[in-house]
């Protein structure tokens, strides 16, 4: 096939074909890219440079004053920014544990085991993938209510547990375990706990992490719960107190706003890198079929 | 050979108990809140919208009220609110989603090292929280002097005083709708590209030999029916991204409801009866419209890119 000039997918050489995806992804890139790095230098921004006509891009003096503010503001008031940090902390490490045990010990129970209702709960929880959360505000607010969870950690945490998207993906990524080496472990003697820790979660490391990062997305930006679940400021999370500082539009304010969300910002993005390669094998086994 | 037969057949019954039972326990944490914070929110938002509800008294019940007057009195929904979610839907949903194919597309056609660079600056800004990627494009947009969009284009003398994009109707959804493609390349786009590079370089080759021209041609013929799970996937994940950033006109315009409800979606039709006013049996009916219409969508993806069996 020395002449074969289908399918260029996946090239290991540069060749000139490719300059026409390059002209097209540089310019695209640089626009998606553009407004992240505008929030990374407006909140190294010394204050004459936030009030300045017409507006740099990128900040000349860099200076920590904006996130000091941000620590300032809050002593301030009655509450430390520690307490916003440490409920955060507690929330989505604690729900970030929970959701992986969960969806993974989920998976494999509709993944390995026999039983009929199934194709049911399969069927169940395929649907769930369209789920909206914000469609049902009001009635898991009700749930919150009646259960007397309002002003708990539990308000964070549970409503977040239960991931239609994260259940779907590690699902299939169990079917990919041959059930030969589930019956080796049970023939040696293995109970099911150690079936399920030592031989299906080591296998579907990849799918874990992909969930975790999922979830810890869904929790660390979470404000939903602090915004209507929970009226005891000393409960509410991170997310919502650096919320509040972005509402006022002042130069002053925008430089602690953007430093509120690059603090933010900053987990997803070092976490997402360090896993990537572990997403992406997780995405090729996405499909619905 | 009976004798062998039977007990085998036995012991497989056995089995499947046994296995009934372990799954129950494994399944049970999951069933639990899966019920209390999804099946059971979905079924009390059909049930209350049968009703008139204001939190503080019980619910009195009051048939099909509440639809009819979303057919018939509220002039904001039919006015503004479902153009406006249509058109959102529309341009976000499968808009984002074709967007988010090509892109994947393209980038399976350059070297490993800068795909992963590229496929890193699209998807960075779906992580994003939704309150941060308001704060980020209001500043973009901010309606004085001091904003950037606005700063750029006097400085090239294109308006003489700035405009007021966010507070502006005409301007408001065109924004929004920028804002939501731009956070969109999120988890359905890396499945598409995954799926990309997992279509085996045989069936391109083999297509060719069948008389295959061009790449337009193998988009057509070979990436998309060999891709067609991850579409699938993608497809419902870019309806549900495009609903759930419904908030998306509220965050950047300060206010709900936004200017003339220029920029509202049912999302936040809902919250402002459920939350402003405290009609929760309206509130309810206007959720479960919104499920309704992600469910609709869905359909339609499921239709296009479902496997028949």
């Amino acid at each position: 096939m020395a002449n074969f000039q289908g399918s260029r997918i996946n090239p290991r050489k540069f060749s000139a074909s490719q300059i026409k995806f390059y002209v097209l992804l540089v310019p695209l890139a640089v626009v998606m890219i553009l407004p992240v790095i505008f929030i990374i230098s407006q909140a190294f921004k010394p204050m004459d440079e936030l009030y300045r006509f017409p507006p740099t891009l990128l900040a000349e003096r860099p200076t920590l004053r904006n996130f000091q503010n941000i620590w300032g503001i809050a002593s301030a008031t009655a509450i430390p920014l520690l307490r916003y940090l440490v409920n955060s902390i507690i929330i989505t490490v604690v729900t970030v544990v929970l959701s992986v045990l969960l969806t993974a010990s989920t998976a494999y129970a509709l993944s390995k085991k026999k039983f009929r209702a199934r194709p049911w709960l399969l069927r169940i929880n395929q649907a769930a993938l369209m789920f909206v959360p914000v469609a049902v505000a009001v009635p898991r607010y009700l749930v919150i209510v009646n259960t007397r969870m309002g002003n708990t950690y539990f308000a964070h945490i549970l409503p977040l547990l239960a991931m239609p998207v994260g259940l779907f993906l590690v699902k299939q990524f169990v079917d990919q375990v041959p059930d030969a080496i589930l019956e080796a472990a049970r023939i040696d003697g293995a109970g099911e706990f150690s079936v399920m820790f030592r031989v299906v979660f080591p296998q579907i490391g990849p799918a874990l992490a992909t969930v975790g990062i999922l979830c810890f997305q869904a929790v660390w930006n979470a404000t939903e719960a602090s915004n209507i679940y929970i009226t005891d400021e000393t409960m509410k999370s991170f997310a919502f107190y650096l919320g509040t500082l972005t509402v006022d539009q002042s130069p002053a304010m925008q430089g602690i706003g953007a430093a509120a969300a690059l603090i933010m910002f900053a987990p997803n993005l070092i976490i997402f890198i360090a896993m990537q390669s572990r997403v992406m094998n997780t995405m090729s086994h996405s499909g619905i079929k | 050979m009976t004798k062998t037969i039977q007990p085998r057949r036995l012991k497989r019954i056995g089995e499947t108990t046994k296995d009934g039972l372990t799954a129950l326990w494994l399944l049970l944490p999951y069933g639990i809140l899966f019920s209390l914070f999804i099946a059971v929110p979905v079924a009390m938002s059909i049930g209350l919208s049968f009703t008139h509800f204001n939190v503080v008294q019980t619910p009195k019940p009051a048939g099909f009220f509440n639809y009819i007057t979303m057919l018939t009195q509220d002039d904001v929904f039919f006015r503004n609110i479902l153009p406006n979610t249509i058109q959102f839907a529309l341009l976000v949903g499968p808009g984002g989603y074709i967007l988010s194919f090509l892109l994947a597309w393209i980038l399976a056609q350059i070297r490993p090292l800068p795909r992963t660079v590229f496929a890193l600056a699209l998807y960075t800004p779906s992580m994003a929280g939704g309150v941060f990627i308001g704060f980020i494009w209001r500043t973009l947009f901010a309606g004085s002097q001091s904003g950037y969009i606005n700063a750029l284009l006097l400085q090239y003398n294109l308006i003489d005083k700035p405009i007021q994009f966010l507070q502006e109707p005409a301007y408001l959804m065109p924004i929004m709708i920028i804002v939501s493609l731009w956070s969109s390349m999120g988890i359905g786009f890396l499945a598409m590209l995954a799926g990309i590079l997992n279509v085996n370089e045989e069936v391109y080759e083999a297509a060719y030999i069948d008389g295959l021209r061009n790449r337009f041609q193998e988009i057509i013929y070979i990436t998309i029916p060999s891709l067609k799970p991850q579409m699938l996937f993608g497809a419902v994940m870019a309806i549900v991204g495009a609903f759930n950033n419904g908030a998306i006109g509220v965050a950047l315009s300060g206010v709900n409801p936004t200017p003339q409800y220029a920029g509202s979606l049912i999302i936040n039709h809902i919250e402002d009866y459920a939350f402003q006013r405290y009609e929760m049996g309206y509130a309810a009916a206007l959720s479960v419209a919104l499920l309704g219409i992600v469910w609709l969508f869905s359909k339609i993806a499921y239709k296009l890119f479902g496997e028949k069996d």
